[in-house]
């Protein structure tokens, strides 16, 4: 076997598959994350607010806790209700104690909001940007009037037709993050590294095509996203029923725009890093903030209107929306075409740019 | 070095060559010719300029001005070409570690289409043939450094251009490593500039040295004529229980002499050991001085690097 292209290829997945700290990052990381977070939020949820109660001067919490529980045991500190309804369980965690206390439960984070009784009313106390202090606010007071949580439970209808549940928004998000840290970590900091260690030096010294070395390295990873995406896809349809409900050729093509745009990215980026530590906080820069506001584990419809026309700029964003609109919305071709165009075109720059400039040594 | 040698064209030919990099000049009007099957060691401590001039030959660095001719080319035209001809070693390369020995050779065989018979060849010349599985990361120094080798010999070059390549090698695997380099000197007649501070080394394998420090060629020539155009040929070294009686300067045929803090001696630099340690013997006793230690022999490469220098060549 001659052929050195090939045998570049196949160099950089075994280098690749035989790290086994790479392979976790690659292929359980993801896995991990859809079971964490979709447990969290896409499950039949039970959910456990912690409240502080704070005693008036004159004992009139023996008043509450009697509106509250039938006359509990007056001498307990921590008291749990339990409601059940449509949307799955909420359970309700009273912490009777002093203000002083109840601010320290409050920074370590088990209650989010503290009630006090002044005159025989309710006053709550929580953060105006904390929306579970105010949803605490809403279902309590809704309790007091109707004796139960929710305004009125006939009029809700939980959603759960595929598409529309949190983890068909998740995944989605997980695969193209994926692809990003693949390519990002996989071929950047690699190059970087073999810079560094003067393997680049070596290799750029024996008639070796430069074009050779950077299409296996793309060809390689390309290979090994697909696995990765593939084992994800197909882990979420077992065990969550996330179905594509899109153009699989779609995905496909948006696939490869994607690779493209994180690849060229990736070779700008290491171009001219010459050492590991470096590249380490050059990648960060790059995917951190990508990955914080592309929408990856939630909407970025809630940034102000200003913020969110730069954050469709990005290619991660960009990437996201579309593979979302495929998996969730049915998308065809022709519905990513731009965002196919888009991707590809910035890969397309920055991979010349980066290749124009590159440091072999 | 083979006299007929001398009549062909060199393989290679350097003219003027400069390089600086900011405030340092890294080689400072280096010349230099190397002829088919000829072992040319370049001496000197770290920072000298060594590696700079060998990069610059390599192809991998641009001289700021000089010529460079491989076989009568230039790396700017013929670029391909040349890299054919070479065979390099570059120092501490890593190579990637999750390969094994013989898929390195196999992947660097493919950049010159050669196929995995001559990566055989090339396991048993450099005597890899039972590390061939193992992976690149779990070889020791010395198996490292064959491996460098055998990639730098996978395309049956004409020049080999070695940099340090037994720098923190055990005597052994030095020693593995020079046996190589001499059998393709007489099976292939292969050329070699090979840079080193181990002076043993260069006494052993190569025809011509060159001394260089500061970027500039201090000395060339054989060892023997290196050795014999150097006035003092002899060395004196001794070591004393107490502070010394009186200048050994004064001591009749000492032509120069210095304090060697690392054997804690003194070493004098003489004409002819039997007639100036006479002297000196008296001197000492006369001035009731007792001897620790007592060492004559003949001037050595290092000693005549500290000479031209005031440094020791592995400083």
């Amino acid at each position: 076997m001659k052929n050195s292209l090939l045998i570049l290829t196949i160099s950089h997945l075994k280098e690749f598959i035989r790290e086994p700290g790479s392979m976790f990052w690659s292929f359980g990381f993801p896995i991990l994350m859809s079971i964490g977070l979709g447990l969290a939020f896409s499950g039949k949820k039970e959910i456990m607010h912690g409240v502080g109660l704070i005693p008036s001067a004159n004992n009139k919490e023996i008043l509450v806790r009697d509106i509250f529980f039938g006359g509990g045991a007056p001498n307990d500190t921590l008291i749990e209700k339990r409601f059940d309804n449509e949307n799955g369980v909420t359970r309700y965690a009273f912490h009777i104690t002093s203000w002083e206390n109840a601010e320290v439960l409050m920074k370590r984070g088990i209650i989010s909001s503290i009630l006090t009784e002044e005159e025989g009313k309710m006053v709550y106390h929580y953060d105006p940007l904390n929306p579970e202090g105010e949803l605490i606010q809403i279902q309590l007071s809704n309790f007091f009037k109707y004796g139960h949580l929710g305004q009125d439970t006939g009029s809700i209808r939980p959603l759960k037709t595929q598409g529309m549940r949190y983890i068909d928004f998740l995944i989605p998000g997980l695969l193209t993050l994926g692809i990003m840290m693949s390519i990002m970590w996989g071929v950047c900091y690699s190059l970087i590294e073999k810079r560094s260690k003067k393997l680049l030096r070596r290799m750029v010294a024996t008639p070796m095509r430069k074009t050779d070395f950077m299409t296996a390295y793309w060809a390689s990873r390309l290979v090994l996203t697909v696995f990765d995406s593939v084992v994800l896809l197909v882990f979420a349809y077992f065990f969550f029923g996330v179905v594509i409900q899109g153009s699989i050729a779609a995905l496909a093509l948006i696939f490869l725009a994607g690779n493209i745009a994180f690849f060229g990215l990736a070779i700008l980026i290491s171009s001219h890093t010459a050492n590991t530590q470096v590249g380490n906080g050059m990648i960060s820069l790059i995917t951190t903030p990508m990955m914080v506001l592309s929408g990856i584990f939630f909407s970025y419809q809630s940034f102000p209107p200003w913020a969110i026309s730069v954050i469709k700029v990005l290619p991660l964003t960009k990437f996201t929306d579309e593979v979302r609109a495929i998996v969730n919305e049915g998308a065809g071709i022709v519905d990513v075409l731009d965002g196919v165009a888009i991707l590809g075109v910035f890969g397309a720059i920055t991979f010349f740019i980066g290749l124009r400039i590159y440091k072999w040594f | 070095m083979n006299p007929v040698a001398i009549q062909t064209e060199p393989v290679i030919r350097i003219e003027s060559l400069f390089k600086s990099f900011k405030d340092v000049k890294a080689v400072n009007g280096i010349n230099l010719k190397l002829f088919p099957g000829e072992f040319i060691a370049v001496l000197g401590p770290n920072g000298a300029g060594k590696t700079t001039l060998v990069e610059m030959i390599e192809g991998i660095q641009k001289p700021d001005s000089g010529e460079i001719f491989i076989k009568g080319k230039q790396w700017k035209n013929h670029h391909a070409e040349l890299n054919r001809v070479l065979g390099i070693s570059l120092q501490e390369t890593w190579f990637i570690e999750k390969l094994t020995v013989k898929e390195t050779l196999i992947l660097f065989a493919s950049f010159y289409k050669l196929g995995e018979a001559r990566v055989k060849e090339i396991i048993a010349l450099i005597r890899l043939e039972e590390k061939e599985k193992a992976y690149v990361k779990n070889l020791s120094g010395g198996q490292r450094q064959r491996l460098a080798l055998g990639i730098a010999l996978l395309n049956y070059p004409e020049v080999l251009i070695l940099d340090e390549p037994t720098t923190g090698l055990d005597p052994n695997a030095r020693r593995e490593l020079w046996e190589i380099l001499l059998k393709l000197k007489t099976e292939r007649n292969t050329s070699l500039i090979l840079t080193t501070h181990y002076m043993e080394e260069a006494e052993y394998l190569c025809d011509r040295i060159i001394i260089i420090d500061h970027g500039k060629i201090l000395a060339k020539g054989k060892l023997n004529e290196l050795l014999q155009a150097c006035d003092k040929h002899e060395i004196i070294e001794i070591g004393l229980l107490g502070p010394p009686p009186f200048d050994f300067n004064t001591v009749p045929g000492v032509q120069k002499s210095r304090f060697n803090s690392k054997d804690n001696a003194f070493v004098l630099e003489v004409k002819r050991i039997v007639e100036t340690l006479p002297l000196l013997l008296k001197k000492l006793e006369e001035s009731k001085t007792e001897i620790a230690e007592l060492q004559c022999r003949t001037l050595t490469l290092d000693d005549l690097f500290i000479s031209m220098t005031g440094r020791h060549l592995n400083a």
